[in-house]
């Protein structure tokens, strides 16, 4: 019992020094639980029941990602606890000599961690479920579902799931713990503290040199991301620029804290100005003692950045163009098959036992043509060797698709795309995949020509126009040709469509109507030589899909980025904390030698800031160009969407990076004042 | 002769009602522009009180402090921060440098913190080197330097500021006899030369020798004073071990 007391008074004196370690714990486990109680919320959503299968995947995923962020965690809590029994080293020293145990000691940490333990469970449980209302919102919003019936939710699988995880996670503390406290020596816990610290100054030279070895190999890697991304043919190829740029981080830190102080000393106006020179060599020592720190905090916070901004674009990029992409309800395509009788999609659906004219409001139907003799590769005529050595994981054997003149344009009318018009001896082509419409352009501009049957035809745009002819979740048209009507086509009839709009009023017609051809098509009579197979994309298809693919990452990606913003800014803050500690005397002799109270503040808080920003800083730079390389690779998403999420991005770091350099601001000021 | 400091009845209490404990018992004395003055006493006998309400690092119970005609226990705040800056320089027992500046930047600090412009602490500084002796050191951290060293660069921070008094806790405490003995000298030659006026507490007979007037105090109160006058260093040696002798106490146990 008496250890009981002594733990509990230990808590109440110190918590100044744990209020960073409660903060940490208090948020993990509120993030923990919001995510886990994603699923108990969603059950009351109004939604089909191909989103909830969707939303079902989605949460096995988040608790998927739940077992490794609760590794994060541990490592993490590990680590400030460690942090924390190490500042205590002389109490504990003075607990043995008094001729307590090893085991007691152990015993009132055992107790401590029982006690924080439980009393962050509870309060992170209660912000918690505070949060994961408004995360409620942020669902049914994702899933574009009705709140009408709202109700606030408490899921209990997510507790206790919560409960179990951190309880693991405790225990594990408790036995690092014992473990720390049965392996040191008497001596040096009394003594721990009174090591005097030797200042190295990292020779200048060397410094200048390291720092602009970092800053070209930083250079050089940002340029492979941006510039050299269409060199890169293996996947295995990014991981170059990652090292180099995880090396190159690490340099910058190794070599900055000697160059900065170099630079500012040489500046004798600024140096000796105030508290400068005290502030400057605090930050510098403190970047110096922890260059390998320091960068996993960037690279983390630029993980966070660049998984928070690519998340919410993906999300705000597929709703906005939803309607340029899936323009009609539905289209079918059918290959014909040579050994098959050529029949058209209306005719198979027919066949099906599909009422074509009634379900449908619109339709329209028709060809497409493939010449054995035009290939990607022919098209490109000259351009070849270029786009070979570029994009060398592309097709360029395949067979390109033709269509006629007037089928496009009443393909387009339907849509609402442009319509064009052609002479006689030219092409044009549509396409919308970023890249093909690269390789494209520069075969059209250098004017190659395209032979089919006797005509020789030429092309009449420098450039693809965009549309597309499947329905798709993306920018995914690789390109197709439009030639004249007048063209030689007649036996090269390769592929059979039919776009459609459903005779429907409202979503919910839409919805019986699409199940009630997912049903005819799943339906043949059992004879192999008459199945025929026709694959079909439908707006509400791509729609949901596009929904739960863009709330999957947004959930995953918020999931991370805030994990990791906890993990980077807590440590950052327990090590500032301790050097706080340590450096009160430091503070004491300022205040002894006549320096005012505001003036010491404000260098405090420089240093913090400047302790915080570094790391950030470098952060940002890294995310311009990782942003940039996940923009690239993905095609998706547009400039406006990109200023939103980075800007949403923005509000996050500020939130939980801010609060945390905020803590640790007052929680020093705290610990240096004067004490009387 | 200038006066420069006058206490006037001061008390210091610690404790509450039912344990009261007086470390400061109604002191008065007045020090001059020039003088040397060790105080001495036993560990407990209030000496080191008594230099922190002077340095107003503590506030007295009641009394005044008078530092040339003004009253700083009315100070407050920032006002005592700048008295402190700007009117006192101190020595510590542990020299309290800054570990992660050399003893140019550690010297330069106390400049700087009164808005001196660079140019002016730099020729400053190379002037009191010069006089304690430390021009070869500046550009060392203080865990390269040694006792003897550290001590002179803690005082040449003190008194660069050209304070009204130099304010020194057992300055000699941490350091071996030779070092001690090059200390003071050097306290000697700014006391003379400079006409540095300085207040040094201290439990060391040695230490006191070099003072122009040592003030004993015991259980809060002034128990004797005895002035150098003309006498050489060795008489004045033998005067304070007499008074110490008489003294009692732990004070022996510093002999």
């Amino acid at each position: 019992m008496m250890l009981f007391k002594l733990s509990l008074k230990n808590i109440q004196k110190s918590i100044k020094d744990y209020a960073i370690y409660f903060f940490t714990l208090i948020l993990g486990v509120a993030v923990f639980y919001v995510f886990n109680a994603i699923e108990s919320q969603t059950v009351l959503l109004n939604v089909t029941s191909n989103t909830k299968d969707l939303i079902k995947l989605m949460t096995n995923i988040l608790s998927g990602v739940s077992v490794f962020v609760s590794f994060v965690l541990g490592f993490l809590i590990i680590y400030a606890s460690r942090f924390l029994v190490k500042r205590r080293n002389k109490e504990f020293g003075v607990y043995l000599t008094l001729g307590m145990g090893k085991r007691k000691v152990s015993m009132i940490l055992f107790f401590e961690t029982i006690l924080i333990g439980i009393i962050s469970l509870a309060v992170g449980l209660l912000l918690g479920t505070v949060l994961s209302q408004f995360m409620s919102l942020l669902v049914a919003n994702m899933f574009e579902a009705d709140m009408t019936d709202y109700a606030f939710t408490f899921s209990r699988s997510a507790m206790f799931k919560t409960f179990i995880y951190f309880g693991i996670m405790y225990v594990l503390v408790m036995i690092f713990n014992t473990r720390l406290v049965s392996k040191c020596k008497l001596i040096d816990l009394l003594h721990a503290g009174k090591k005097s610290e030797k200042v190295r100054m990292k020779n200048p030279v060397l410094c200048t040199l390291v720092f602009a070895a970092a800053c070209g190999i930083l250079g050089y890697a940002y340029w492979k991301v941006t510039g050299g991304i269409y060199r890169m043919s293996d996947e295995k190829d990014i991981f170059i620029p990652i090292i180099l740029g995880v090396i190159g981080t690490f340099l910058v830190f190794w070599s900055l804290s000697g160059l900065l102080l170099r630079i500012v000393m040489s500046m004798k106006g600024l140096y000796y100005k105030k508290l400068n020179s005290f502030t400057l060599r605090q930050i510098s020592s403190k970047i110096n003692t922890m260059v390998f720190s320091m960068t996993v905090i960037c690279l983390m916070l630029f993980f966070t950045i660049c998984i928070l901004s690519s998340a919410l674009s993906i999300k705000n990029f597929m709703n906005d163009n939803l309607r340029e992409l899936a323009p009609a309800d539905i289209q079918f395509e059918y290959a014909y098959e040579p050994e098959q009788e050529k029949l058209t999609v209306e005719e198979l659906l027919k066949q099906k036992g599909l009422n074509v004219d009634e379900v449908f409001k619109e339709k329209f139907l028709f060809d497409t043509y493939m010449f054995d003799e035009v290939t990607f590769q022919t098209t490109l005529g000259s351009s070849y060797d270029d786009a070979q050595n570029n994009y060398s994981f592309l097709g360029y054997t395949a067979r390109e698709e033709f269509m006629k003149l007037s089928d496009y344009n009443r393909l387009a009318e339907l849509y609402g795309m442009p319509e064009y018009t052609l002479e006689e001896d030219e092409y044009m082509v549509i396409a919308d995949f970023d890249s093909s419409v690269e390789i494209r352009n520069a075969a059209l501009k250098n004017g190659e020509t395209i032979r089919i049957g006797d005509v020789e035809y030429r092309p009449k745009y420098k450039k693809c126009k965009k549309g597309i002819l499947q329905l798709a979740g993306n920018h995914v048209n690789a390109g197709y040709f439009v030639i004249p009507d007048s063209a030689e086509t007649d036996g090269h009839n390769a592929r059979n469509y039919l776009v459609a709009n459903y005779n429907a009023g409202n979503e919910e017609e839409k919805i019986k109507i699409e199940a009630e051809i997912s049903e005819r098509m799943a339906w043949n009579d059992g004879d192999p030589e008459n199945s025929y197979w026709i694959s079909y994309n439908t707006m509400l298809d791509i729609k949901e899909a596009s929904i739960g693919l863009g709330a999957m990452v947004t959930f995953i990606g918020l999931y991370l980025g805030i994990i990791f913003l906890i993990s980077g800014a807590a440590i950052l803050a327990l090590k500032e904390l301790s050097e706080s500690t340590d450096n009160r005397e430091r503070y004491c002799v300022l205040r002894k030698i006549g320096t005012d109270e505001k003036v010491i503040n404000r260098a405090l808080f420089k240093q913090i800031g400047i302790f915080f920003l570094v790391p950030l800083i470098l952060a940002g730079i890294h995310s311009v160009f990782g942003i940039k390389f996940c923009n690239s690779i993905l095609e998706t998403f547009g400039k406006d969407e990109m200023l939103k999420s980075v800007g949403m991005t923005s509000v996050f770091l500020i939130a939980i990076y801010g609060g945390y350099f905020l803590i640790t601001y007052f929680c020093s000021k705290e610990i240096i004042k004067e004490r009387k | 002769m200038e006066q420069i400091l006058k206490i006037e009845r001061i008390e210091k209490y610690y404790g509450n009602k039912s344990s009261l404990t007086k470390a400061i018992d109604n002191i008065s004395f007045e020090v001059d522009k020039g003088e040397f003055v060790a105080i001495m006493g036993a560990s407990g006998s209030g000496k080191t009180t008594l230099l922190n309400c002077i340095s107003t690092i503590d506030r007295v119970t009641s009394g005044h402090i008078f530092v040339s005609g003004q009253d700083i226990t009315k100070l407050k705040g920032n006002a005592l921060n700048k008295f402190r800056r700007e009117e006192l320089g101190f020595i510590f027992q542990d020299f309290n440098l800054l570990e992660t500046l050399t003893a140019y930047e550690n010297i330069a600090l106390a400049l700087s913190i009164q808005n001196v412009k660079a140019r002016e602490i730099d020729s400053r500084i190379r002037d009191v080197a010069e006089k304690l002796e430390i021009t070869e050191v500046l550009k060392k951290y203080p865990y390269q330097m040694s006792g003897g060293q550290k001590q002179r660069v803690a005082s040449a921070r003190a008194i660069i500021t050209k304070p009204k008094m130099i304010m020194a806790d057992e300055p000699t405490g941490a350091l071996d006899s030779k070092a001690a003995k090059m200390l003071l000298e050097r306290f000697g030659y700014l006391n003379q030369a400079l006409e540095a006026t300085i207040l040094m507490v201290t439990h060391d007979a040695f230490t006191a020798s070099y003072s122009s007037r040592v003030i004993f105090i015991k259980d809060g109160k002034i128990f004797n004073e005895i002035y150098r006058g003309g006498d050489s260093r060795k008489v004045y040696f033998n005067k304070i071990i007499d008074v110490v002798t008489v003294l009692g106490g732990d004070l022996n146990d510093a002999l």
